[in-house]
């Protein structure tokens, strides 16, 4: 086992100094000078020349490189172009929104997928069960920055319940600010919470179909406290590990979602950075998400090879 | 003995005919060339003359759904035949040579996983500049990541069944042992979710052309016409339905299309939808 | 039947209790005129720092309420006094004394003088300058200041834009303690000052109580940045914004007209929308082929379809509100078949293949859409490619690395742009120049028009690019809102005379 793990940490660290290769060099590939862009048409060559230095990127690439890796490996994620700020400091502001946002999504994922799960499971093959797939299938397809949409329209621009889009900080109080996030929240929960439902529903199928669940139920065990004491704990593992394999989606949902509501986080900070090439900020963040979606990966490996005695139980 | 055919199974290969059905059709007829701009007309609701009015610039929603259509499965369709392509025989190889072969294609996977994919191609197009082709370049790296994780899995477990180890002892080369044994054996496992991926390049060509990096104009899109709708929300709101329904019903069409196979193919495993 | 009834009745209840409730406020709002103001824009500045970038966002946020530069300009164009309370120009032009007012300070308390002054305009120019503007203060060779409120500038050479140039954000006069921290934390000698900036959502000024000069009539105002035109118009009509300023959801418009809650203004910018073209490229280095495309556009139905009809259409690269215009919008009228005709006059008959480069702008990217349409109506194809403003610069502004792309030039009075020499036009006309090394040479107003006029003749013969229509500057605002620029002179969202009835 320990052998194991330590193999998981070592290509752990691997992939990821791999990923800040990779995005290093894709970055210097893009076009459109960083100088260039903050001063516009007007610039002269020597301003550009001077404003190149004050960014670093006179140096040549590899020492660049090795700069901006040996700092991170101390933590440092450098100063943005753009903003001339600490990027761990805009990366921290960013996430209060972000953070907040993927929470907020899960909790409303699985507070809906659990119970429509379940429900499906108890209700097999009957009308419960036809209507918790239907749904499920139903948000399997619609892309999240669709279901944003018509939240928007119905939501904000009909009933006028909650903000089109646009986040007013948390200094102004907890309610306003998760007002504004609820309706991306939403957007992002729903596809989740659709995919989530119908692993529970088969999880918790496959564990009723089990021997302890049917002694149980031999035993006189009612049918409500077989599914909430046994089928349901039990399926929380597959569960966990759907959700562990589907962060990565969040992630990218995320880019998409607060971009659609403009909201301040994290996503919409990388999506603007790559506009405005702010390669300091770009790489940063890039690296931070690969980082996450990783050990996220990692761990779900781990938790599997705890769960499953075999080595290589859910790597496929 | 004859398995039923499951549900999913009819109910996805419908939808996704009825998906080439208007993709095909939309090569001989539309209602009006989906291109032709009208602005006196524009942003109309659904009448008789435009089934499903018209966009800002008076162009006829349903003709540009319809050709959208072609573009969305022609994306797709070149994402997961490139990831196929790309993946397939980086999986097969990975199972064959076991050992260093497979922790490389296993590394790279992680690599390419390390970033999810509508971020890939939000870097590849700011790289190679905006466009289908990109868009597809990008999503077929991905794809071929998934497709080589799967095929690897599929093949391994192959590997390991006694057939397979009698057809070695009997002189067989791991190269023609790949393509007699294992390939037929997880072709179906790899039917069946190239056409999960079809779906998930459906919605990643959608979200991109969305945000603006995906098809490009006059050649409609999807997603970018929701993009474009977006902004008449107030004036159009229903503009802002249309191409999102036709996106549901393609992305739900070839889900279906992939339990089904999948169900149809392997009854003792329940769909979970994991894509 | 009868719950909708139900509910209609309730609703009419509801609205005129809502009434009521406004006539109250309304009421309580003549008797206490609101000293607060919100200010949506479309767009975040990326810092604060008017002296160390182009983004518009940056002046339209610091520019006259936070920095002040020697002079400004007012809503119609005119110089009026900044930080200078007088100034004079000799009689050769080349020496300019400026006045400042003698209790000026800056946010942080300490004196604003002439040494400030001569910190900001040597910085301006140093070497290591970062000014986007640089060139604005390269006519100075000496900056003296005989006593704190008096500033001596020498220039080189004599330069007619020399004061509209010291009255730009470019120009404004910073702290040598707080120069290098005013990206983030701005500290000028405006009415107002900073308070803190939310990101991603809004700059907070609040007035400056020190302030030496006419003190606004608001006491905080808020710059609120939504890039979405659906929420634009849901915070405009949630009354969380009082005024939009270059607001471009032009088809929201009608909706703001009818509605008393709202004023709509509509007014100029000096941006003219021209569909830039490579005169260096075949095929439009012949003149046929660009006045073909001249002939294939059609002006009306662009700015019909792209601003909605908000806009006034330039035959030239001039604005029709500027003295020295010419009308020359009916030199080339809407004529697919003409535009044929050239064409394979000038060797293509059936037309040709050509790509449309596009910047993120709105009236970009849907202008683009819709001018490669009318293209495509007479055989020319143009493949459209969408770059960021970071590939704009590099490949088609300094690159010249283009066929077609469309783009509004926002500086004012920037006709001479058609007379440098590797500008990314590609143009070169020994007509063009001449006329415009006798205009840098001629003072007299009258004659600098007539020879602006000329120009813009020779731009219009040569169809240099497609002149389309000049970008309007709408300004959506809450009915009571007074003293809100209605024209664009110069980026700047100048607040410092605004106030409620």
């Amino acid at each position: 086992m320990l052998a194991f793990l330590l193999r998981r940490l070592v290509s752990l660290i691997v992939t990821v100094w791999l990923a800040s290769i990779v995005v290093f060099a894709v970055l210097q590939l893009v076009p459109g000078d960083p100088a260039l862009l903050m001063l516009g048409v007007n610039a002269q060559p020597d301003t550009l020349a001077a404003l190149r230095g004050q960014m670093g990127l006179d140096q040549p690439i590899l020492t660049r490189y090795l700069q901006w890796a040996g700092a991170l490996a101390r933590g440092d994620l450098g100063v943005s172009l753009t903003y001339a700020r600490p990027v761990a400091e805009l990366v921290v502001e960013r996430l209060a929104v972000t953070l907040p946002l993927a929470l907020l999504s899960l909790v409303i994922s699985t507070a809906l997928a659990l119970p429509l799960g379940l429900l499906a499971a108890a209700r097999r093959g009957r009308g419960g069960d036809w209507a918790v797939l239907g749904f499920s299938q139903l948000g399997v397809s619609m892309p999240s920055f669709w279901i944003a949409i018509l939240l928007i329209l119905l939501f904000s621009l009909t009933l006028h319940w909650f903000p089109a889009g646009g986040f007013p900080g948390w200094g102004g109080g907890i309610g306003p600010a998760l007002h504004a996030l609820l309706l991306p929240a939403l957007a992002l929960a729903l596809p989740e919470a659709a995919i989530l439902a119908r692993v529970t529903r088969t999880a918790v199928l496959d564990t009723l179909a089990e021997d302890h669940i049917r002694t149980a139920r031999a035993k006189g065990v009612g049918r409500a406290a077989v599914l909430l004491r046994h089928a349901l704990p039990n399926a929380l593992i597959p569960v966990a590990t759907v959700l562990g394999l589907q962060i990565s989606f969040l992630v990218a949902g995320a880019v998409v979602v607060e971009n659609v509501f403009t909201l301040p986080g994290l996503g919409r900070l990388l999506y603007q950075a790559i506009g405005q090439r702010d390669l300091i900020v770009v790489q940063g963040v890039v690296v931070l998400l690969a980082l996450f979606v990783v050990v996220v990966n990692a761990l779900v490996d781990i938790a599997c090879a705890l769960a499953d005695p075999r080595p290589k139980g859910l790597s496929s | 003995m004859r398995r039923r055919l499951p549900l999913s199974l009819h109910l996805g290969a419908a939808l996704t005919l009825l998906l080439v059905a208007m993709a095909l059709l939309s090569l001989l007829w539309t209602p009006y060339p989906a291109e032709q701009v009208r602005v006196i007309a524009r942003l109309k609701p659904p009448s008789a003359a435009h089934w499903l009015g018209t966009d800002h610039f008076g162009r006829d929603v349903l003709s540009m759904i319809m050709v959208g259509a072609r573009n969305s499965l022609a994306v797709g369709a070149a994402a997961v035949g490139l990831g196929l392509l790309g993946g397939v025989p980086l999986g097969l190889l990975a199972a064959a040579l076991g050992r260093w072969g497979d922790e490389v294609v296993a590394r790279l996977g992680d690599l390419v996983f390390a970033f999810p994919a509508v971020l890939t191609a939000i870097l590849l197009t700011a790289v190679l500049g905006a466009g289908a082709v990109n868009v597809v370049l990008a999503l077929a790296l991905f794809n071929a990541a998934v497709l080589a994780r799967v095929t690897r899995g599929a093949a391994l477990a192959v590997w390991r069944r006694p057939f397979v180890g009698a057809a070695l002892a009997l002189g067989r080369g791991p190269l023609s042992a790949t393509l007699v044994h294992v390939l037929p054996n997880i072709a179906g496992i790899v039917v069946v979710q190239a056409t999960v991926l079809f779906a998930v390049a459906i919605v990643n060509e959608a979200a991109l052309s969305y945000l603006g990096l995906g098809i490009q104009p006059p050649s409609p899109s999807w997603g970018r016409m929701l993009g474009d709708a977006q902004t008449y929300l107030f004036t159009a709101p229903l503009q802002a339905v249309f191409p999102g329904v036709a996106i549901a019903l393609s992305v739900m069409g070839l889900t279906m299309l992939g339990d089904g196979l999948r169900d149809w193919l392997d009854p003792r495993h329940r769909s979970s939808g994991v894509m | 039947m009868s719950t909708a009834k139900q509910r209609f009745t309730l609703a009419a209840a509801a609205a005129t209790f809502a009434s009521l409730a406004l006539a109250a406020t309304s009421l309580t709002a003549t008797a206490q005129p609101r000293t607060d103001l919100v200010v949506g824009m479309a767009l975040e500045p990326p810092h604060l720092d008017p002296t160390a970038g182009a983004a518009g966002a940056i002046k339209e946020v610091t520019y006259a309420n936070l920095f002040e530069p020697l002079l400004r300009v007012d809503a119609d164009g005119k110089l009026i006094p900044g930080l200078a309370e007088r100034w004079t120009v000799s009689d050769d032009g080349l020496t300019y004394r400026f006045t400042l007012r003698p209790n000026a300070k800056f946010h942080d308390g300490t004196a604003a003088d002439s040494a400030d002054v001569k910190f900001t305009l040597d910085r301006a120019r140093a070497a290591d300058s970062v000014n986007a503007q640089k060139a604005y203060f390269a006519p100075i060779s000496k900056i003296e200041t005989p006593d704190p409120q008096t500033v001596v500038v020498t220039l080189s050479r004599p330069d007619g834009l020399f004061l509209f140039h010291m009255a730009s954000g470019d120009a404004a006069i910073v702290a040598p303690e707080s120069a290098a921290t005013n990206k983030q934390k701005p500290v000028g000698t405006g009415p107002f000052r900073f308070d803190r900036w939310v990101a991603g959502d809004r700059v907070v000024l609040d007035r400056n109580p020190d302030y030496d000069g006419v003190k606004p009539k608001l006491d905080r105002v808020t710059f609120r940045f939504i890039s979405d035109p659906a929420a634009q118009v849901a915070a405009l009509k949630a009354g969380d914004i009082d005024a939009f300023t270059l607001f471009s959801t032009y088809e929201a418009l009608p909706e703001f007209r009818n509605d008393p809650k709202f004023t709509v203004t509509v007014g100029s910018t000096e941006g003219e929308t021209i569909l830039s073209t490579n005169n260096a490229r075949k095929p439009f280095d012949d003149v046929r082929v660009r006045r073909a495309m001249a002939h294939a556009i059609d002006r009306k139905t662009l700015i019909d379809g792209v601003l909605y009809g908000n806009g006034v259409a330039i035959g030239s690269h001039f604005p029709p509100h500027r003295e020295g215009y010419v009308d020359l919008t009916g030199l080339y009228p809407y004529d697919p078949a003409k535009a044929k005709a050239l064409l394979a006059e000038a060797g293509y008959p059936n037309g040709f293949d050509t790509t449309l480069r596009l910047p993120p702008p709105p009236y970009a990217r849907r202008g683009g859409e819709l001018v490669a349409a009318m293209l495509a109506e007479v055989g020319i194809r143009a493949k459209i490619e969408p770059v960021e403003w970071a590939a704009w610069l590099e490949k088609t502004f300094k690159g010249k690395d283009y066929d077609l792309t469309m783009i509004a030039h926002t500086e004012p009075l920037d006709i001479d742009i058609y007379a440098r020499p590797d500008y990314y036009f590609n143009y070169k006309s020994e007509r063009f120049n001449a006329l415009n090394d006798e205009l840098n040479r001629t003072q007299d107003p009258a004659k600098r028009n007539a020879l602006y006029g000329e120009e813009q003749k020779v731009l219009a013969e040569d169809a240099v690019n497609g002149f389309l229509f000049m970008l309007p500057s709408v300004t959506v605002q809450k009915a009571g809102l007074t003293g809100m620029w209605v024209n664009r002179p110069i980026q700047a969202n100048d607040v410092t005379g605004v106030s409620w009835k």
